[in-house]
């Protein structure tokens, strides 16, 4: 029971954070079909912009800072970049934030160096929140579930209460008829890019101090985003929420599974020993290949499912 | 002309007058083929930083055979496939030694590589001076008589590692949490050999192999380890595997001690000190707080920098191969790697050895304490204010493990 709750609360947490990660992506995707691959790049930039600004003037304004300055990158990324290549297709889009994910971290590694930066949690996040039979629960990850909650709440009332998200989804759509109503629907994919950039980026400021800040950060986190916003449904806010939980708590509960195949296989009474065809593949444990399973978990959807838990079908 | 001639011969007069010593003033050229590009850049490039400081400090009257001694680093961006064409082009370059230390991946081909130029071109022989590798294969089932390691492989440290342990009643759990590929299961494999023989009593609780690198929170093991009651972690963990498991061990609040193969590397220190009080031992060549030359190297290189050296292995190298020029009277690789052969010579830890059966430094090895700095133990690591403080020296012969090396010797 205790190791029960504790893991599903790791599993939890561990998919908002996935969440937290992946809702700019999506919501990029969603409202201008561009597959972001410096995604993961801005949440690094957001990481070490929020480094530097709180040896400064501390982590509370470092939390609101950087975003902006992410999302401002971000915009102008779109408006000198992302739009000239727009009329090109989805190739060059994807190619062109491609080789801006490598200018990133070339950026990065010179201004900040290679090593690891000592960014540290502040002294409001520091320790246990709760304990819960032996076992803490710390501040800063409770801060993260806390963030990505209101991000579903922020971004998804933004998107259909506001004026501003009713454009946003009617351009995505239909924007000739938009443009024709007077809105500025290239600024409106502006603001998108530099809105999911900023998401990235708040991701950076909290998981940056969290975790590691490093270089190495986007390339870490970049293939899991992906999986995210694939199970999910390509473009959709909740299905990449659904998708981030059941990764997250699939993935911390498969890690305590020590059973194999080959285990399995001898419980139900069929001979499996070292000399059994493929007996390395059949004797993995579960937990060995818990890391994995969330790609296992994206083929399959493929497979089956490919538009996502709750994709909408592409016409 | 003439007067060329001349200084020819007046110089050849003056070389046959300092005697026997034909090799001093020549200049020794080690290519350092390391991933100096790409993820484990940080690290190449701190080594690179390393081999060119202990080479300079040690050039010159500073060696007995006053040799020269000058390091150029070649960036293998931690591809085996790169690291043998770089091979080639050093070779082609005129080297005669290359080096590389991170990753047995590229180890292994690379010994393989080395050998084979060397059958092939007598008289141009290149020696491999693997620093760093820890795969036993190499100076086991493996071995060839171009390459040397100064770094312990996994056995002795496990060796030792249990041999500490056989002082330390309370460790009776032991939980082993490692990467899957060949260096994790090293560990988890020669940790439970030597445990087996000198704790017969403890317990391994846990024995978890996690892919390299994928792993973003490491919470489950953590409450996993919890639960399996262990009163000892041991890892082989490195990078990011590593700080991040430092880091969801002290968020539990989960007061285990834990053992590890690779606490000091770049980046890992600032992590520990980030958060938490955990008990960190480390199990290597070296800890934090020498004296005497090696200190002097370590300063000078936090004050060129301001970054910690932390491969020690190097500075044996190098002296090493100052000695064994010296008793060759050559830099001919070939006669120095014959000199090499069971030569013993004073490193960093004191009396260190290469053993003639498999080229295998033979040295001491440190259980040291992560702690903060104190009067005794004075060097901050990364400039955290913490350090590996030395706990316990295990002499050579505790570290030493046995060998199934069978090498083919070049003809006299």
């Amino acid at each position: 029971m205790e190791f029960f709750v504790i893991s599903l609360l790791n599993g939890l947490s561990y998919g908002l954070l996935l969440f937290m990660l992946s809702s700019g992506l999506t919501l990029i995707f969603s409202m201008m079909g561009v597959l972001n691959f410096a995604h993961t790049s801005f949440y690094m930039l957001g990481a070490y912009l929020a480094y530097s600004i709180s040896g400064v003037i501390g982590f509370w304004p470092a939390l609101v800072i950087a975003p902006l300055l992410v999302a401002l990158i971000g915009a102008l990324f779109e408006k000198y970049s992302l739009r000239k290549v727009h009329k090109f297709g989805h190739v060059p889009e994807l190619l062109v934030t491609f080789g801006l994910s490598y200018v990133i971290l070339e950026v990065v590694q010179l201004v900040w160096g290679r090593a690891t930066v000592p960014y540290g949690l502040p002294p409001q996040l520091q320790g246990p929140l709760f304990t819960l039979f032996g076992t803490q629960f710390p501040k800063s990850r409770s801060f993260i579930m806390l963030t990505a909650l209101l991000m579903l709440l922020a971004v998804w009332l933004l998107l259909t209460r506001t004026r501003i998200g009713l454009v946003i989804q009617a351009a995505l759509t239909h924007p000739e008829t938009v443009e024709s109503l007077g809105h500025n629907v290239p600024r409106v994919f502006m603001l998108v890019f530099g809105g999911g950039s900023a998401l990235a980026a708040l991701a950076g400021v909290i998981g940056g101090n969290t975790y590691v800040t490093e270089p190495a950060m986007a390339g870490a986190v970049g293939s899991i985003v992906f999986v995210v916003v694939v199970v999910g449904g390509m473009g959709s806010l909740a299905g990449a929420f659904l998708a981030s939980l059941l990764i997250g708590v699939l993935q911390t509960f498969a890690v305590s599974i020590d059973q194999s195949l080959a285990s399995g296989l001898q419980a139900v009474g069929v001979p499996v020993g070292p000399q059994t065809f493929g007996h390395e593949l059949l004797d993995l444990s579960v937990a060995q290949v818990a890391p994995i399973l969330p790609y296992l978990l994206l083929v399959l959807m493929l497979i089956f499912r490919p538009r996502g838990l709750l994709g909408k079908r592409e016409n | 002309m003439k007067l060329a001639l001349k200084l020819v011969a007046a110089s050849l007069m003056v070389a046959a007058a300092t005697g026997a010593y034909a090799q001093k003033g020549e200049t020794v050229k080690i290519a350092m083929i390391e991933g100096l590009s790409g993820p484990f850049a940080n690290v190449g490039q701190n080594q690179l930083r390393t081999w060119q400081l202990v080479a300079e400090h040690f050039s010159g009257a500073k060696n007995p055979a006053g040799v020269k001694f000058e390091i150029v680093g070649m960036d293998s961006k931690s591809s085996p496939q790169e690291a043998l064409n770089l091979l080639k082009s050093a070779a082609d370059q005129g080297f005669r030694y290359v080096t590389q230390g991170n990753g047995s991946n590229v180890a292994v081909p690379l010994a393989d590589a080395v050998a084979k130029h060397n059958e092939r071109n007598p008289g141009k022989e290149i020696v491999y001076m693997n620093y760093a590798a820890v795969d036993p294969a190499v100076t086991n089932e493996k071995c060839t008589f171009s390459h040397f390691r100064y770094d312990a492989d996994t056995s002795m440290k496990m060796a030792a590692l249990t041999a500490f342990m056989k002082d330390q009643p309370k460790i009776s759990k032991v939980y082993l949490i490692n990467q899957n590929y060949s260096h994790g299961q090293q560990v988890a494999k020669f940790f439970k050999e030597g445990l087996a023989r000198n704790r017969p009593d403890a317990k391994i609780v846990g024995d978890d192999l996690h892919p390299l690198g994928q792993v973003k929170d490491f919470a489950p093991y953590v409450a996993k380890i919890k639960q399996s009651g262990a009163d000892a972690i041991v890892t082989g963990n490195w990078g990011q595997d590593m700080t991040l498991l430092i880091k969801a061990l002290n968020d539990s609040g989960l007061k285990v001690p834990i053992f590890a193969y690779y606490a000091g590397v770049s980046g890992t220190p600032t992590a520990l000190a980030a958060g938490g009080d955990l008990e960190v031992y480390q199990i290597a060549y070296n800890h934090s707080n020498y004296s005497g030359e090696v200190r002097q190297i370590v300063d000078a290189y936090k004050k060129k920098f301001n970054d910690d050296m932390y491969t020690f292995s190097i500075y044996n190298a190098i002296v090493l191969l100052g000695e064994a020029m010296a008793k060759a009277k050559s830099t001919d690789p070939m006669k120095v790697a014959s000199a090499m052969e069971g030569l013993s010579f004073k490193g960093f830890n004191g009396d260190s050895q290469i053993r003639k059966t498999d080229h295998q430094m033979q040295q001491g090895l440190w259980i040291s304490k992560w702690q903060k700095v104190d009067a005794k133990n004075n060097y901050s690591v990364e400039n955290t204010g913490f350090t590996f403080a030395p706990v316990k020296y295990l002499e050579p012969y505790i570290a030493s493990t046995p060998t199934s090396c069978d090498m083919k010797r070049p003809a006299p």
